[in-house]
């Protein structure tokens, strides 16, 4: 849906419908390409110029809400896409905000350097993994993105800034995690991590309940630096959680077979299958699922060690599939993540019985252990355990469900990742992130006129004054003084 | 999902509408402005959902028949709540056949109430939304606008036409971020058919509130409350006019 007028503030933007990931919560946006930083600075001048919100887009994989504003401004970041430095030695690299984790794999990978955290895609822009502070598979050993991010450069209402952990700690961590509510992320230098080869080196064993999941990776996930586990939703009663783990590292050279050392570090990867715009519908249903399911589960080894995988295998499952996100049919889908800590594991329990009881057709649950939380206040990831599941919408049990879910792990000490949240109620967010305040300070230091707008923060109350601020009020007098006065309450 | 944080309610006094708000309340609406003509209903209708949870309720008087108001009224609703997330038009009048359908002056104003008035308040609304770039209009039609009976069409009519004109919006507002569901209840007991006799699949403003928010949260075009009327009116566009007329009710 598009079309092609200019945005009154003579930014060439062009009006469209966006959405998340999930397809869920349509709102129509100016979007704004931008090439250069000073683009990004003239974008978001003039929107504080004309009163009107502004947030930044990159490949749009958070799910919900985040990366649109409903009749302001949308950065589009993609085509900050250069890489601008790197330090092949030290493995720091600088690149603009809208590279991807696929380029960065595709330009370093064959020389010997891998990102330091990967989410399950690697359609994400590095604006966007700092934007979420993401998280991989490797977050009980390695922690989260930002923690390999050593500067970047930040466009704010309050001018292009130079952030580094040592130089303005609080704005650096406020914007790790921080959902792009800071400012817009120009570039960034980040730390690699060194590998040998382009091939990882997997364990695959089955769990036959959650009890017994939580106990094996409990006990062995420090031997590993890798660790996650598939989650069969639908399987109740004495079955309830089994799950296949699989947990590895990099391949060494040495435990590659010797044909396949001498290009050890190739790295290719494809689309193989797109899914069409309007595929069958139908075809998510408790009983395609529970069948998937079954196959998924009984087709894993019950336990094998040493498997050699490709990083798109193993990391990637998913990006092999084009548009898989429209598999749940129009109305789209819900991705629930949320962490509780460790000793909470019945709140974890109590979510997964919940939502196998509800038999809500779930093809992707992943089970995964913390390590502890870096310091940004806003920042998803802290110490224990994380679920994410995918839910179709429809089904009018399901949003009462999740706002129950949403009690039981704010109750549990735990919290929602906001980059999957497309439906939470504003009044359990403090609970989840009790350095709410904190991160607020922060924000209004460089954005005091509250510029930096989301549909995530509007709809969250993430800003401080949710004050009335409609994107496209383009300076229309209002009809009556009365109106005025109320909006300015 | 798309569970609505701040509502208008124009017709904010209707059974239908309060029950809508009362079970919104529980969900995440906290912020109401309820639009009619009866300041007093009106203030009854607001103190009733304050009871239910720390909400803030405006209230605004506006006969919608009184043309001239409505882009003022739409105006202010939209500047107290800065985000309008949902826009429930509930206002109309059943008004009594015998009596209206000699005199043209009442015909006229069963239409004005219940077609031009509704048509004028969704399109002003309807601008405001697209420049917002979200937000859902919900629009209580009716299954009488469906295939009209000589019992009730002056009402029938006008609710064909309201009906018409909303299923028209809709399309014009995809992609716009903004969108429309059309609410078709049957007999519903309420206020307005007070000491009439119930039809079949009579129901209660409870039942199609919950009907109407299962609608919007599968994002829902139309609503048939209760549900088994979207059947029993495909059939009964097909019945032909010698049966429909004999039909009892």
């Amino acid at each position: 849906m598009t079309n092609t007028a200019t945005t009154p503030d003579g930014l060439h933007g062009t009006r469209r419908s966006l959405t998340g990931w999930g397809r869920t919560a349509a709102s129509a946006c100016d979007v704004v390409p931008v090439r250069t930083a000073e683009d990004v600075d003239r974008a978001l001048a003039a929107a504080a110029a004309a009163g009107r919100g502004v947030v930044a887009r990159g490949l749009a994989r958070s799910y919900g809400d985040a990366a649109q504003c409903a009749g302001g401004i949308v950065v589009d970041i993609t085509g900050l896409d250069t890489v601008l430095e790197s330090d092949l030695d030290a493995g720091l690299v600088r690149v603009g905000a809208g590279v991807s984790l696929d380029s960065l794999m595709r330009a370093f990978v064959p020389r010997g350097w891998f990102v330091p955290v990967t989410p399950g895609t690697r359609y994400v822009t590095v604006g966007g993994a700092i934007a979420a502070d993401i998280h991989g598979k490797n977050h009980h050993r390695d922690g989260s993105f930002c923690s390999y991010v050593t500067r970047l450069s930040l466009a704010t209402p309050a001018g292009r800034l130079e952030v580094s952990p040592e130089s303005d700690p609080d704005l650096f961590w406020a914007t790790a995690g921080g959902m792009g509510l800071t400012g817009i992320v120009v570039d960034a230098t980040l730390r690699m991590v060194p590998v040998e080869t382009a091939t990882m080196r997997v364990d695959t064993e089955r769990a036959r309940d959650l009890d017994d999941c939580i106990g094996r990776m409990a006990e062995r996930d420090g031997e590993y630096r890798y660790s996650v586990a598939w989650i069969d939703t639908l399987s109740r009663g004495s079955r309830m959680g089994r799950a296949v783990l699989t947990r590895g590292d990099h391949a060494r050279l040495e435990e590659l077979p010797a044909a396949r050392r001498r290009d050890a570090l190739r790295f290719d990867p494809a689309v193989r299958v797109r899914v069409p715009a309007t595929p069958p519908s139908g075809l998510c249903n408790p009983v395609t699922v529970a069948a998937f399911n079954e196959l998924w589960f009984r087709k894993a080894p019950r336990a094998r060690t040493g498997e050699l995988q490709s990083i798109s295998t193993y990391f990637h499952p998913l990006d092999g599939v084009g548009a898989w996100n429209r598999m749940y049919g129009p109305r789209g889908f819900i991705q629930y993540q949320f962490v509780v800590p460790f000793g909470a594991e019945d709140a974890l329990r109590g979510v997964l019985t919940r939502v196998s009881e509800g038999r809500m057709a779930s093809f992707l649950a992943v089970l995964k252990r913390f390590g502890p939380a870096d310091p940004g206040p806003l920042s998803f990831p802290t110490a224990g355990w994380t679920l994410a599941i995918d839910l179709p919408v429809g089904s009018p049990a399901l949003s009462p469900m999740l706002d129950a879910l949403d009690e039981t792990v704010a109750g549990a000490g735990g919290r929602v990742y906001l980059a999957k949240d497309a439906r939470m109620r504003p009044d359990v967010l403090e609970a989840m992130y009790p350095r709410l305040s904190e991160w607020r300070a922060t924000r209004d230091r460089v954005d005091p006129e509250g510029t930096l707008v989301s549909d995530l923060s509007r709809r969250l109350g993430l800003v401080s004054s949710p004050r009335p601020r409609r994107g496209a009020r383009r300076g229309r007098a209002r009809s009556s003084p009365k109106a005025k006065q109320s909006a300015t309450r | 999902m798309g569970m609505p944080q701040t509502a208008v309610v124009v017709g904010g006094t209707s059974d239908i509408a309060r029950a809508v708000m009362r079970a919104l309340v529980a969900r995440r609406l906290t912020r109401i402005v309820l639009v009619g003509r009866d300041e007093i209903g009106l203030a009854t209708a607001a103190k009733e959902l304050q009871t239910l949870g720390p909400i803030e309720v405006d209230t605004m008087t506006l006969d919608v028949t009184d043309l001239g108001r409505v882009g003022a009224v739409v105006a202010d609703a939209s500047a107290r709540l800065g985000q309008v997330d949902l826009v429930l038009v509930a206002a109309g009048v059943l008004g009594d056949q015998a009596s209206v359908e000699h005199d043209p002056d009442a015909v006229a104003r069963v239409f004005t109430a219940n077609t031009t008035g509704p048509a004028a308040v969704m399109t002003a609304f309807a601008t405001m939304l697209r420049e917002q770039g979200h937000g859902r209009v919900v629009v209580l039609s009716s299954v009488a606008g469906v295939r009209v009976r000589r019992a009730n069409y002056v009402y029938g009519a006008s609710k064909a036409g309201l009906d018409a004109f909303a299923q028209g919006m809709a399309e014009a507002l995809r992609g716009s971020g903004a969108s429309l569901m059309i609410v078709r209840p049957g007999w519903v007991a309420t206020r307005m058919t007070e000491g009439r006799d119930p039809a079949p699949f009579a129901t209660t403003p409870d039942a199609v509130a919950a009907d109407i928010v299962a609608g919007m949260e599968r994002s829902a075009s139309v609503v048939w409350s209760p549900r088994p009327l979207r059947l029993v009116f495909a059939v009964m566009k097909l019945v032909p006019a010698a049966l429909w007329r004999r039909l009892p009710g």
